[in-house]
């Protein structure tokens, strides 16, 4: 969209592969078909039902049997998804962008060939490349997985509740899911083969853990599935489940209705002709590694997005280094995307805000004695009344003390952590010391003052 | 002979504990006297002052009730089966808040008591230079003398006087919040941010709510802000009377109340019966029976409020003042604790540092709340004049409102920039959920001096409603459709 600002002829290509059970879904990509839009309102779903719960030590007065139906919530979402799509074609249309849904590849310099869903193929050319093909879940490798298991790519079209769910992973999309299905009333145990949320700052994870535990999730801790079967047909079936444990020979089995497998996802690199035109990626991991200005080892071949060596897998550093990619390309500028410190949310049922370093980074990085850990726990008002999770919510700040005191991490764990991190992301990036921190004052009663 | 105290406060409030407990910290000699004059209607209340018992806690408490309403409705668009018809109880919920409040009073009590901090139940009045007279409500009187003395007394809504039946038959906002028994069909008089969430929540719960306004709402606050808020609020029902103020308040036989009030605009004089009458007309400082006079403290001679200088430091060398009672100060919790803690690190801490009042965040906790930091659009323009201000805006909706099928036509966000190069933030303005917490960061970043070009290198937490914030790209002055769309 903003390379047709400046006037270029621009054609996107999009196109999706159905998922094993045979899914698929319109123009927009992960985060709007099956990721950060559809997640957010099932989280809102699931927050919704314990805000119920409060209601009524509030004063709201209702029958005591409070049900959630599935398909209502799916139909909602989904229907706001199709919007999205529509809005997508509508504004490319308007913009004067050639859309065609069609599964493109190289097939020599400057040629792309595009096959849509009836196999018809076309050839186009274009003086530069821009591939923004994403990821795309990874399945287990083990007998059963493909056949029966789902995959986010599933779970926010799922024509029928998944009842009883074993999610496999500790990623945030496992959390995350596993989180609001437990909210929605559901049986969820999360099989975790060693720790949750890799990478990001561990005394946060683990309090994520804690909470959802608390909160009636099962977590089966050190165990791989290895392989996974059908007892009985149904929307949902029911499967069975074998794991073993990563720390012996201990072998447990499991009876579910459903599988949601959120082990990680994998570069969408390997079929799309990169060879024909050269562009190396890494063979291990399959994504594309780009100079600072989003520039593949092909001149006029560029990448952003989830594909990215290196780069953080979020939509908002993804339409920001497509934004700007074009305004260098075509409008003279010359600002590069700020990969460093940027924010980011998981929408675990006790929401999680960070911007910069984790604790264990910052302590690797400057060493232990160069940093200074604030901290504190915290009891948002709106729970008191409901008597909920005391001492739950907790927040830390992660300061440089050789760099008076800069903020150089920031952790919050509580409710509407999104919101709450935003303003202080952009604090930091101006820079903030813990000093100019105490002497801004705080608005009262809000969680973000702690 | 030597002063009893190193230090004593009048008034048990925000200020007035945050200064004795810090104080204390530094192994001073510390009391605390507080005491609480019934309301007219007889409505009292323990340790912590207004914000604690009458103010920003109980409020924030009955604003999620409401805003909890709220969900009930949306929840059944996200699956949620829940049995119509859906009642809210008055009493349950007003029972659980003034319990709430009352384990506040309690724990700060116990706080006092851990930190050695003497705590009398008494009204203090000057004596002399260094000697507090402290009455008990029984009358038993007590003699304390300090070496320091902060007066911390806070203030207590106005009546109209002016209006027959005002006093007798009317409540203020120190009333609300401890009501057994629901208010009913309630009329807000003018409009200050009180009597505005007041009546938001009113609304939520499900009260035949009016707000009744002569001029504008919101003085003080971004007049385009604040019309969106009122705006909302009629949306979502709660009924307004504008350019209209009450001419006499009297009782009926069924022991409701008739208010008759002068519509300005049509020149007429309309009547009404409602339940309850809650006056929002402002706030009067609680200085009259401190006998200030006796010991030469200034006060303001229109607001009565105490003059202080930079330092909190009255006219008299050693006796000082915070919170609401101080002249030119903004009347909220966290600038009269941070006063009060910075006044006590100066006293008896070798600090310096004094309290900056600039660039103080703050929300509004209407049904859709209205958070701000700095200046308003009108105070930018006065200062600086409209050539040399970008003003940077948006309509936007936040995710959760789309499956709920609920509007979103104020949902808003302003920015005011400086226009030269640099492009240094004076003012950030949102109107939306949770605008408390989305603002809390950007205040932070405003004390840093942070500009527009630095807001729009900062990436977006996706999906939130605060990430529009760092998508801010159109200008008023560019005339275009400030709607956002799409992803």
């Amino acid at each position: 969209q903003e390379a047709a600002k400046y006037e270029k002829k621009v054609m996107v290509l999009d196109f999706v592969t159905p998922t094993p059970l045979g899914n698929s879904w319109g123009l927009g990509g992960t985060c709007v078909n099956v990721g950060c839009i559809p997640k957010k309102l099932m989280h809102q779903a699931a927050l919704l039902g314990q805000a119920l719960q409060d209601s009524r030590k509030f004063g709201w007065q209702f029958t005591e049997e409070v049900k959630h139906n599935w398909m209502t919530m799916t139909e909602s979402v989904q229907n706001y998804i199709g919007s999205l799509n529509w809005g997508y074609r509508v504004a490319l249309r308007e913009k004067k962008v050639t859309y065609e849904n069609a599964y493109g590849e190289f097939v020599g310099p400057h040629t792309v060939k595009a096959t849509n869903k009836r196999g018809v193929e076309k050839l186009y050319t274009a003086e530069r490349f821009l591939i923004a093909t994403g990821e795309r879940p990874r399945y287990l490798g083990i007998p059963g997985d493909k056949e029966y298991c789902i995959s986010s790519d599933d779970l926010f079209s799922l024509p029928y509740c998944p009842r009883k769910t074993l999610v496999v992973g500790a990623s945030y999309v496992a959390l995350e899911c596993a989180g609001f299905l437990a909210g929605l009333g559901l049986d969820v145990t999360v099989m975790v083969r060693s720790i949750l949320l890799r990478g990001f700052d561990q005394d946060m994870a683990n309090k994520i853990g804690e909470y959802m535990e608390e909160h009636g999730i099962n977590f089966i801790r050190e165990f791989v599935p290895i392989k996974v079967e059908q007892i009985e047909e149904g929307t949902p079936g029911r499967l069975k489940v074998t794991a073993k444990s990563t720390k012996g020979n201990e072998i447990i089995e499991g009876e579910y209705n459903t599988v949601l497998l959120a082990i990680g996802r994998d570069a969408c690199t390997r079929k799309i002709g990169l060879d024909k035109v050269g562009v190396k990626i890494n063979e291990k991991t399959g994504k594309i590694p780009v100079n600072d200005e989003e520039q593949t080892n092909v001149p006029y071949i560029y990448a952003v997005g989830d594909i990215l060596q290196d780069k953080l897998e979020l939509t908002p550093v993804a339409i920001q280094a497509g934004r700007l990619l074009v305004q260098r390309l075509y409008a003279g500028a010359t600002s590069k995307c700020d990969y460093v410190n940027v924010p980011t949310t998981v929408f675990t049922p006790l929401e999680y805000g960070a911007c910069g370093y984790s604790e264990e980074t910052a302590v690797e990085k400057f060493g232990e004695e160069n940093i200074e850990v604030y901290h504190s726990h915290f009891w948002p008002l709106e729970w008191t009344v409901p008597s909920r999770d005391n001492n739950k919510c907790y927040a830390k700040i992660i300061c440089n003390i050789q760099d008076n005191e800069r903020v150089i991490g920031f952790h919050v764990l509580g409710p509407n952590a999104g919101e709450v991190t935003q303003g202080f992301a952009a604090a930091i990036k101006c820079g903030v010391t813990k000093g100019q921190l105490d002497s801004t004052i705080g608005i009262h009663p809000v969680c973000a003052e702690v | 002979g030597k002063n009893e105290y190193d230090l004593l406060v009048i008034g048990g409030g925000s200020g007035g504990l945050a200064c004795a407990k810090e104080a204390a910290q530094f192994g001073r000699k510390v009391a605390v006297l507080d005491y609480v004059e019934p309301s007219p209607q007889g409505t009292k209340w323990g340790l912590g002052g207004t914000c604690v018992n009458v103010g920003c806690i109980p409020k924030k408490l009955m604003h999620q009730a409401a805003l909890l309403g709220s969900a009930l409705k949306d929840a059944q668009h996200y699956g949620w089966n829940i049995a119509q018809p859906v009642h809210h109880s008055w009493s349950v919920m007003a029972q659980a808040v003034q319990n709430y409040v009352k384990s506040l009073n309690w724990g700060h009590r116990v706080q006092l008591q851990d930190k050695k901090v003497k705590y009398f139940n008494m009204k203090g009045s000057f004596s002399d230079l260094h000697t507090i007279r402290g009455l008990t409500k029984a009358g038993k009187e007590t003699i304390v003398t300090a070496e320091n003395i902060v007066i911390a007394t806070g203030g207590r809504p106005k009546y109209p006087m002016q209006i027959a039946g005002a006093l007798e038959y009317g409540i203020t906002s120190d009333d609300l919040f401890w009501l057994k028994e629901s208010p009913g069909k309630t009329l807000t008089p003018f409009v200050f941010n009180v009597s505005l969430e007041c009546a938001g929540f009113l609304t939520g719960i499900g009260l035949d709510t009016t707000v009744m306004m002569r001029s504008i709402p919101l003085r003080g606050f971004d007049q385009q802000m604040a019309s969106l808020v009122t705006e909302h609020m009629e949306s979502y029902g709660t009924k307004f009377l504008k350019r209209c103020f009450p001419t006499k308040v009297e009782k009926l036989e069924s022991n409701r109340l008739q208010v008759t009030w002068k519509n300005t605009d049509l020149g007429t004089e309309e009547t009404e019966s409602f339940d309850t009458v809650m006056w929002a007309v402002g706030r009067a400082p609680d200085t009259e029976t401190l006998n200030l006079e006796t010991v030469g403290v200034k006060t303001n001679s229109e607001s009565g409020k105490i003059i202080v200088d930079a330092s909190e430091a009255t006219s008299v060398p050693h006796i000082y003042a915070v919170g609401d009672i101080t002249e030119g100060r903004p009347e909220l919790t966290p600038t009269a604790i941070a006063a009060g803690k910075l006044l006590a690190q100066r006293l008896f801490g070798q600090s310096s540092e004094l309290m900056d009042y600039d660039n103080v965040p703050t929300t509004v906790f209407t049904p859709l709340e209205y958070g701000c930091v700095g200046l308003s659009e009108e105070a930018a323009v006065q200062c600086y004049g409209s050539d040399n201000i970008e003003v940077y805006h948006a309509y936007y909706k936040p995710l959760e409102f789309t499956v709920a099928e609920r509007v979103a036509t104020q949902c808003y966000i302003k920015m005011v920039c400086l226009r030269e190069s640099e492009q240094r933030i004076l003012g950030l303005h949102f109107i939306g959920p949770n605008a408390g917490e989305v603002i809390q960061g950007f205040g932070l970043g405003i004390k840093c001096g942070a500009t527009y070009p630095q807001l729009m290198k900062t990436i977006g937490i996706h999906p939130t409603c605060a990430e529009e914030i760092t998508k801010l790209h159109i200008t008023k002055r560019s005339g275009l459709d400030a709607v956002v769309t799409g992803c």
